[in-house]
């Protein structure tokens, strides 16, 4: 169980969204989400396969438009700013996908150094290498640099996607699924280095996941999205503290797993 | 939602079968008319958005380099061959023909009439629809999949012009070379074919090639393989960049982008003709 970060800001919202709603076609998926997220922490977005997780965190970084609501992002309406906007923002969240989404046809360091070059123009390319090996250090994976993405495990690949979003200096983090489809122990090692990343980064970060080790591991707070709606929120203890068939059915579930 | 036709589904009166029928009909019509009206917008908007983006920096130069090497020179060695036995398989089939009016003389003239006005431009258009149209298909379907697309877009990275426009210009410029490249191989091959045939000189046959054409022949078939790059690449992409449904959508992109592109092709193949037909009055 994860001790709660002592440098959380209670006072400062990162991101702020009231009434989310999101359909697609006749399917609504978000039915009204409320979410703060708090400077410093990490958040764990708990909910079954399909319930709209990775949709909110897609709203968050503006891929998706939301059909309702307001969605604060560092004090920016995130479907009102205009692509330039947008994309200045975007330098400040770091996205982590589900399968990673490195460029396969380019090198680890060629993948580490895309949006270095297009974002940080007055780096030397002796910088960028020194930035680089940095961001990999953090990752556990210097030796990886010269390898192409499909001669790595699933873990590294997961690590190379976290690396790849560090590179640009992030406050906030999203994790999409980060310890989907790993081992038991590549997925505590995946935990750790969320936390990590969390202390040594400065950021804050929502976790979408429905690995309730993983939401114990690295959640400072846990938010149970349950019928397109935010049903439960606490600490991880104090969301499955309850009667609701559901989220006892998810947890039972989750461990027989 | 009211569709682009208008027609939308009614409640019917269940005792007249015929005019259920006609309109539950009529419905799925108008459905599929506004999917193709709904689809032809979206093309337009992508072949405007190209336009509109190819003018401003950030200019991927490297990305077209590397695009235009992909498209450009790892094509030679299938058109080389292909080019050459097309100049040698013509000019052979053409001989007879020929020869029944003692006319084989006129051998290198239809050649290069063909070759540089039709053949050249069209084949190496076929040729590079089933390697290249493919190939970005295929490539970009697979990154719009893996979600390498959004993984751009969210590191502020306009993937539309890394990966769309950087490829459609080299498409666009590489075609007409290679169609050059190919004209050329085509009537070497012709060109062997009738000295084996006719013991004529190397000189004596391009003298005569160069006499049949005229600048409006050239510039033709410039003009179209520059279409027919443009048409390429951006079919290749269209269908990629708006891939979905996982790997089956990957593959349907390859499939349909060879498709689409050499369908395409051959209508402007079509009407360009007729349109040097007319100049060719003038």
């Amino acid at each position: 169980m994860k001790e709660i970060n002592p440098k959380i800001d209670r006072t400062k919202k990162v991101i702020e969204i009231t009434g989310l709603k999101k359909a697609f076609d006749d399917f609504e998926v978000l039915k009204g989400v409320d979410l703060e997220l708090y400077k410093g922490e990490n958040l764990v977005v708990l909910g079954r396969s399909g319930t709209g997780k990775s949709v909110l965190i897609k709203i968050i970084s503006g891929l998706l438009k939301p059909d309702e609501g307001r969605v604060n992002v560092l004090g920016e309406e995130v479907d009102r700013l205009s692509p330039k906007e947008l994309d200045a923002l975007r330098l400040k969240i770091g996205f982590s996908f589900q399968n990673s989404a490195l460029y396969d046809s380019m090198t680890v360091k060629e993948n580490l150094e895309f949006p270095l070059i297009r974002h940080s123009k007055e780096l030397t390319e002796k910088d960028r290498d020194r930035i680089i090996r940095f961001v990999l250090e953090a990752v556990g994976l210097s030796q990886a640099m010269n390898q192409m993405p499909s001669e790595l495990s699933g873990g590294q690949r997961k690590r190379i996607g976290i690396a790849r979003t560090l590179i640009l200096k992030p406050e906030i983090m999203l994790y999409d699924e980060p310890t989907a489809g790993l081992d038991p122990i590549t997925s505590i090692e995946i935990n750790k280095l969320i936390n990590e990343v969390q202390r040594r980064f400065n950021t804050s970060s929502i976790i979408i996941t429905h690995d309730l080790t993983c939401a114990k591991a690295v959640g400072d707070r846990v938010v149970m999205l349950l019928d397109g709606q935010f049903q439960r929120q606490g600490t991880f203890e104090e969301v499955f503290d309850t009667d609701d068939e559901r989220v006892k059915a998810f947890h039972n579930y989750n461990f027989i797993e | 939602m009211k569709g682009l036709t208008g027609f939308q589904p009614v409640e019917m009166d269940s005792s007249n079968k015929n005019t259920e029928n006609t309109r539950s009909r009529r419905y799925v019509i108008s459905k599929r008319l506004d999917r193709i009206f709904l689809e032809l917008g979206h093309v337009f908007a992508f072949i405007a958005r190209f336009f509109k983006e190819v003018w401003f920096p950030p200019y991927e130069i490297k990305e077209v380099i590397n695009q235009c090497y992909e498209i450009g020179v790892r094509s030679l060695p299938l058109i080389s061959l292909t080019g050459f036995i097309i100049g040698i398989v013509f000019t052979n089939q053409s001989r007879p023909s020929l020869a029944d009016f003692g006319a084989t003389a006129l051998l290198p003239a239809l050649i290069s009439v063909a070759i540089v006005r039709a053949m050249g431009p069209l084949v190496t258009a076929l040729i590079a629809a089933g390697r290249v149209a493919s190939g970005i298909g295929a490539e970009l379907g697979s990154m719009r999949v893996t979600e390498q697309i959004d993984a751009m877009e969210v590191s502020a990275t306009n993937p539309f012009k890394f990966l769309v426009v950087s490829r459609v210009l080299a498409s666009t410029l590489m075609i007409p070379a290679l169609t050059m490249y190919t004209t050329l191989v085509s009537l070497l091959g012709g060109y062997l074919n009738v000295h084996q045939n006719e013991q004529t000189t190397l000189i004596t046959f391009f003298y005569q090639v160069f006499e049949a054409i005229t600048f409006l022949d050239i510039a033709a078939s410039s003009v179209k393989s520059v279409i027919f790059g443009f048409t390429i690449g951006m079919v290749g992409c269209y269908k990629g960049y708006n891939s979905s449904k996982g790997t089956e959508g990957v593959g349907k992109a390859a499939n349909s982008s060879v498709v689409t592109a050499m369908f395409l092709i051959f209508i402007e193949e079509l009407l360009i003709m007729q349109v040097i037909n007319a100049l060719r009055v003038f």
